[in-house]
């Protein structure tokens, strides 16, 4: 491809300047392996319709159409990954579908790191979702339906990852976004259920809103909606995009922060729980919520760049820090286990996106990659116990690991990886975050870099809490439930295990100075990259945060744990009946251990009471009824005013007309009449008479005719 | 068939086979309903068939030039001629327009409103596809003017004869009078008293042509002229001013709007078809065609006034949409908000925004046109429009129910569908809007604009929720009630591919719209 | 060799005969047969007028044949009349035929 060749060069010169911390990864392009990538995002896409139509007289009813196309893709991934690995891949394709003015449509794909750890990541992950799905939604009346809207949201997330371009980026969001809506509403006859599907597609329409207008900033700017158009034309110094570069990006990053749940936009993604386990599994792990990171991810080279994009990096580091450790400690006082591991997500989004705030590329996507594995396993571990005990509610749990050893010791592994124990996959990424946050704040000190750094200290701690809480609480102490748990059947395990290996040695992948897997992956772009590369890990801050979480887990297994004398007891240490209103008791529970902060957690902040309360009723309610009332009391009187007074008009005309003009006519008339009744009487009626008297008229004129 | 076009009577029989088709149903006795359904259909089908060979002899290379034309005098006292030609902006509306009928006819076939009467019904609807088309077509301004005039009758009847027997209230006057009649009437004096001033504006530029050589009604005459800087000044003001009436009533454009959810509400469900998906579109296009590149200067100055009202509309009508219980005036109302970004492209004057408002057009006409059958095909079934009382409908009529969910997610401009091009490139066009409009208040109405996104995304998620999920209640359990039938089917699948095809390829409008636009643009404003 | 007047004497009389036919006799059948008298009376001027005047056109005659062919049509559409009038009156008296007033 002469284009890449050429972009090379053009970045070449942006390195020189740049100095030598940003190193561009020398990459092929792929060949055909590269320019059949369209199949990645187009089989899933296609299949989804196929199961909407065909999928009832497929074999598995459609399941197997489904897991066919998450498996090629899957393979597809993995086969493009290893190829990145080895040579480099970066490759642009794109098929223009109009023009409007000067400006390009295309669809597109763009092969390079981030879009192949996309690949792999929504292709394996997804694959083992869709497998565990099978036993999951077995007797499901919209079994076929669920795999189809299931397709296209795994379609929906890689149109979204191999765009080159802002429109084919909207339109993957928009899929995902609606295919979610479709998901979380899947058991539609429960009006929550809905609500918490319109919930998810309004909060996220509110940031797509902000991602249009970025994205139009951004487009006009440069001149063209290509993202590759966009940082060579800014490189070249070719856009106004320094004069609106704040505010394309603020706007882009708002867009980010809703469908990656950052606070304030987080209010979707706990109610999102009301879909299938699975669901929120892949929404959680690959799709869906990692789209507002990738996006960061995908407009870095613009990002990194303080001359085009102004401060916008440090309102990301501040949302992001704020989000990894509020929505942390909203996780400690759920019931829901799904909600917990909800909360868990957005506050590791929350580190994603902060490490991508100063500037830790790497980082961010690191713990993007390992918290795909630990996270879909924790889900599909809490939907094997959720299948087993039927309740989402902790309080209805406990005692679990007799039961269910696999999933026992699978969400054991999947915790590991998620608080950070050494040597899970979750302690590798999170510590290089950590560790470049540092490394930022201390040779660049800002107030919200270190910032960032005390939070997610903090949030570590959190994480290691609640986690010891959702696992002494489930596998823990004695059974609480109704139904009779069991061991969830193979096909499920399966899964469970192979992310489990992900899970405890994803992390391997990336160790500083030892393996650089991952950073070569992801820096794979035509673009360079300036960011800071650890050669050693920072044992000075893995002393400081191992034992920070640890402490975490220690506490928490110390207040939940069955060596609490609290464990199956109210606050006042008295025995629970079980059959008590369970929610009663968990409530108790948190409210006695969590004393100062549970009312503010307990209401989430009151956030969603706020936006209820503040945006959604009143504009439903009275500012719609008043437009409303405006429209057909107001903007319609005129018109119908206006008719009401021609009405009167036309009334008094009418009385006018008949008494005045009419009246000369009526008289007119009558005098005609009176006369013609006059002379009717002349007229008996009979033929005979008349021609007797045309005759006689004859007579005369003839007679008169011939004397004159 | 070249041959027939490039003579120019391709496009005249376009205009004017279903006159002739509603000539012949006039004379078959009402009780042959067959022989009615039938000569409907093939009078619409053929207008279709040759509207698709005139497509594929289309010259696409040349969207700017006026092709099939055919120029013949008419009235000679007055110099106007029967001029008529296809350019890439009325192309996709002369397919528009007789995909439309050519559905209707097919979905009529078993959907006779009350009271049943299929040749009076269908006979209207001949002579509507001929306004129509015409308008779309015409190149003179009195031909242009009668049909678009021609268009009323037929949908005064439509509405006066087929539409909602049910009582309205009209506040303020307290009046309580038959829904049918009190929307037709409205419907018709509004577009009348709109027309009027339009015909006297076109009246003052015919004599004002004089002054450059032969007095003229030709559009692209007085295109030449207009472009040339022939009318300016206070003389164009109240010329745009009048002309302006005229379209923004047709449009409708915020305050001129309230005949919409009256006439759509009202209207039998062919007439709320046609009434959504085409005649609307006279109104825009009319703008294009014929206000701005025969008057650019007043174009420029009215820019910001046309784009604020355009704002207005697209949020007054969205809140609008929010405050009902009644489907098909939601959807009435979600019309209003939707010609809002239609007309926020057309004010920007740049080529973005008129291709925006071109493709907008299209979509809209595609999208509000099959959510009107799906309404009607419901009230049909439900015998109620009231949404509170339904619910559960992917329970009851699964088909339905995707069917509405898609039409829904089309019109709150789902990217991949169609009605996502107009809206996301009108606030394109917004940010940058041509050289000399104020940047600032056009980047306010953008932002305002996709606040109205929001709320449009709200109000059919609303309704969404209202008809298509929860438990249905024990009333339509027991109902039994039929999903989509067969003639339902043929009738909408069309509309359901090009709305998705649109969504994929909007090079299927922008291949045709996109030069001749740059061209209008570029001749009216010089580049831009 | 015979003159005008003569002819015109014989129309005369005949138009006078048919004349006092239509205003006196009652019954409607009569009353017709009379009114064809008087017209047969027209055709002997007409046809005589024109001999008289040689007219190379011969409008007189053609009026003529115009005369007869119209009474014959005439006659039809006034039998009928008549047969009409007496299936719903069972009279044909023209006195009694007194409604066409007002």
């Amino acid at each position: 491809m002469p284009a890449a060749v050429a972009q090379l060069s053009r970045v070449a010169v942006f390195l020189q300047e740049h100095g030598d911390s940003a190193e561009l990864a020398q990459a092929g392009d792929g060949g055909g392996l590269a320019a059949y990538a369209w199949l990645i995002p187009v089989v899933p896409m296609v299949v989804a319709f196929l199961i909407l139509f065909f999928g009832k007289y497929s074999p598995w009813k459609g399941w197997g159409m489904a897991t066919a196309a998450l498996g090629f893709v899957a393979v597809y991934g993995t086969v493009l990954a290893v190829a990145n690995l080895r040579d480099g891949i970066v490759a642009e394709f794109s098929v223009n579908v109009g023009d409007i003015g000067t400006f390009a449509i295309e669809w597109g794909w763009v092969v390079d790191g981030l879009s192949i750890l996309m690949f792999f990541l929504v292709g394996v992950v997804g694959l083992l979702v869709f497998v565990y799905a099978n036993a999951y939604m077995k007797g499901d009346a919209r079994y076929t339906w669920f795999f189809a809207s299931f397709t296209l949201f795994a379609g929906g997330m890689l149109v979204l990852v191999s765009a080159p371009n802002f429109i084919q980026l909207i339109v993957g969001w928009e899929l995902v976004g609606v295919s979610s809506y479709l998901l979380i509403g899947h058991y539609w006859e429960d009006m929550d259920n809905i609500d918490a599907a319109n919930k998810a597609f309004m909060t996220n329409k509110v940031a797509d809103a902000a991602l249009f207008i970025g994205a139009i900033i951004m487009s006009l700017s440069a001149g063209s909606f290509q993202f590759s158009e966009i940082f060579t034309r800014m490189i070249e110094g070719q856009t106004t995009l320094g004069q609106f570069g704040f505010w394309a990006g603020l706007a882009i990053f708002i867009g980010a922060m809703g469908k990656s749940a950052q606070f304030p936009f987080h209010v979707w993604l706990p109610d999102a729980m009301a879909g299938p386990t699975p669901v929120s599994a892949l929404m959680h792990a690959a799709t869906m919520v990692t789209a507002g990171v990738y996006l960061i991810a995908r407009l870095f080279p613009f990002y990194q760049l303080p001359e085009f994009s102004g401060s916008v990096s440090t309102i990301i580091v501040i949302i992001g820090a704020i989000t990894l450790l509020s929505m942390g400690l909203l996780a400690i006082v759920q019931d829901d286990i799904k909600r917990v591991l909800a909360y868990s997500t957005v506050s590791q989004l929350g580190y994603m996106v902060a490490a991508l705030g100063v500037g830790a590329y790497t980082a961010g996507l690191f713990h993007l990659f390992t918290h795909a594995f630990f996270k879909a396993l924790l889900f599909l571990g809490a939907g094997s116990i959720i299948h087993a005990v039927h309740s989402n509610n902790m309080s209805d749990m406990g005692g679990l690991r007799k039961y269910m050893p696999a999933t026992f010791w699978t969400f054991l592994v999947g915790t590991a990886a998620l608080v950070g124990i050494f040597p899970f996959a979750g302690f590798w990424s999170k510590d290089e975050i950590i560790s470049s946050a540092f490394f930022n704040a201390t040779n660049n000190p800002e107030f919200a870099v270190w910032f960032m750094v005390v939070l997610s200290i903090l949030g570590a701690f959190i994480t290691a809490f609640y986690m010891a809480r959702v696992v002494s609480l489930t596998f823990f102490g004695t059974y609480l439930g109704d139904a009779k748990p069991h061991e969830s059947p193979a096909v499920m395990v399966v899964p469970m295990v192979a992310l489990a290996v992900g899970a405890a040695t994803a992390g391997l992948l990336n160790i500083p100075g030892l393996t650089e897997v991952v950073t070569d992956w992801v820096t794979t772009r035509a673009f360079p990259i300036v960011e800071h590369h650890f050669a050693q890990p920072e044992y000075f801050l893995i002393a400081i945060v191992t034992p920070v979480v640890l402490l975490g887990l220690f506490i928490g297994w110390r207040l939940f744990g069955p060596s609490s004398e609290l464990h199956y007891t109210g606050t006042g240490g008295e025995a629970v009946d079980v059959s008590a209103p369970q929610r009663k008791v968990a409530v108790e529970r948190d409210t006695f251990r969590i004393p100062v902060l549970y009312p503010v957690l307990e209401n989430k902040y009151y956030i969603d009471d706020l936006y209820m309360n503040g945006l959604v009723r009143p504009t439903m309610g009275p500012i719609a009824d008043a437009t409303l009332w405006v429209d057909m009391n107001v903007v319609d009187a005129v018109p119908n005013l206006g008719a009401g007074v021609a009405r009167y008009a036309a009334a008094a005309v009418a009385v006018i007309d008949d008494n005045a003009v009419d009246g000369f006519y009526n008289v007119t008339g009558a005098t005609t009449g009176a006369t013609g009744s006059f002379l009717r009487q002349l007229f008996p009626g009979r033929v005979q008479q008349y021609v007797a008297l045309s005759f006689a008229g004859v007579v005369i004129f003839a007679a008169l005719f011939v004397i004159f | 068939m070249q041959e027939l076009f490039d003579s120019g009577w391709g496009l005249s029989l376009i205009v004017f086979l279903p006159l002739v088709g509603a000539l012949v149903l006039a004379l078959i006795p009402r009780r042959f309903e067959a022989g009615i359904k039938w000569t409907a259909l093939v009078t619409t089908g053929v207008t279709l068939v040759l509207a698709g060979i005139m497509v594929s002899l289309f010259d696409f290379s040349a969207t700017q030039e006026f092709q099939f034309g055919v120029d013949v005098e008419w009235i000679e006292t007055i110099n106007a001629n029967f001029h008529i030609a296809v350019d890439g902006i009325s192309l996709p509306l002369v397919v528009l327009s007789t995909l439309i009928m050519f559905l209707s006819v097919i979905y009529s076939w078993d959907h006779w409103p009350e009271p049943h009467n299929p040749k009076l019904l269908m006979v209207l609807a001949m002579v509507l596809a001929t306004g129509m088309v015409g308008t779309f077509l015409a190149l003179d301004l009195i031909l242009f003017f009668v049909f678009f005039e021609v268009v009323l009758l037929p949908m005064y009847f439509m509405i006066g004869i087929w539409g909602d027997t049910g009582i309205r209230k009209v506040p303020v006057v307290n009046w309580e009078i038959e829904m049918r009649l009190y929307a037709s009437i409205k419907f018709f004096l509004f577009t009348l008293a709109g027309s009027a001033f339009m015909l006297l504006g076109f009246l003052a530029l015919y004599f004002a042509s004089g002054d450059h050589g032969e007095r003229t009604f030709d559009i692209l005459e007085l295109t030449a002229l207009g472009t040339a800087g022939a009318f300016v000044g206070t003389f164009a003001f109240w010329v745009f001013a009048a002309i302006f009436a005229g379209f923004a009533v047709k449009v409708p454009m915020w305050p001129l709007h309230t005949w919409l959810p009256d006439a759509h509400t009202a209207a039998p469900t062919i007439g709320s078809v046609i009434l959504a998906a085409v005649l609307l579109k006279l109104g825009t296009y009319g703008f294009i065609r014929i206000a701005i590149p025969i008057l650019p200067d007043e174009a420029r100055n009215w820019a910001w006034f046309i784009g604020v009202l355009a704002v207005i509309g697209i949020i007054y009508g969205s809140l609008a949409c929010l405050a009902q219980t009644d489907v098909k005036r939601l959807i009435a109302y979600s019309s209003v908000g939707h010609m809002g970004f239609i007309m926020l492209g057309v004010a920007t004057l740049t080529t973005i925004g008129i291709n925006a408002a071109i493709i907008g057009m299209v979509a809209h006409g595609l999208i509000t046109g099959l959510l009107f059958f799906l309404a009607g095909s419901m009230a049909h079934r439900y015998h109620t429009r009231e949404m509170p009382r339904m619910g559960g409908q992917m329970t009851l009529m699964p088909q339905m129910g995707v069917l509405l969910g898609l039409a829904a997610m089309a019109s709150l401009g789902l990217p991949a569908l169609a009605g996502f091009w107009g809206e996301f490139m009108s606030l394109l066009a917004s940010f940058n809007p041509l050289p000399g409009l104020s940047n600032s208040l056009f980047r306010t109405l953008m932002v305002i604009a996709s606040v109205g996104t929001v709320l449009t995304a709200g109000y059919m998620l609303w309704m969404l929720r209202s008809i298509n999920f929860g438990k249905p209640s024990g009333e339509w359990v027991s109902a039994q009630l039929k999903d989509v039938g067969t003639y339902e089917w043929i009738a909408w699948a069309p509309l359901v591919i090009l709305i998705i095809a649109i969504g994929l390829y909007p090079k299927i409008v922008f291949g045709a719209t996109n030069d001749a636009v740059i061209n209008l643009v570029a001749s009216a404003f010089g580049g831009g | 060799m015979m003159t005008i007047i003569q002819w015109i004497l014989l129309g005369a009389a005949l138009f006078s005969v048919g004349l006092y036919g239509v205003l006196t006799r009652r019954n409607a059948v009569l009353v017709l047969a009379s009114v064809e008298i008087m017209l047969a009376a027209v055709n002997i001027n007409l046809v005589a007028f024109d001999t008289y005047l040689s007219d190379p056109a011969y409008t007189g005659q053609i009026f003529a044949l115009f005369v007869i062919a119209l009474a014959a049509a005439e006659v039809g559409v006034g039998i009928a009349i008549i047969l009409m009038i007496f299936r719903n009156r069972h009279s044909v008296d023209v006195d009694e035929l007194d409604l066409m007033r007002y």
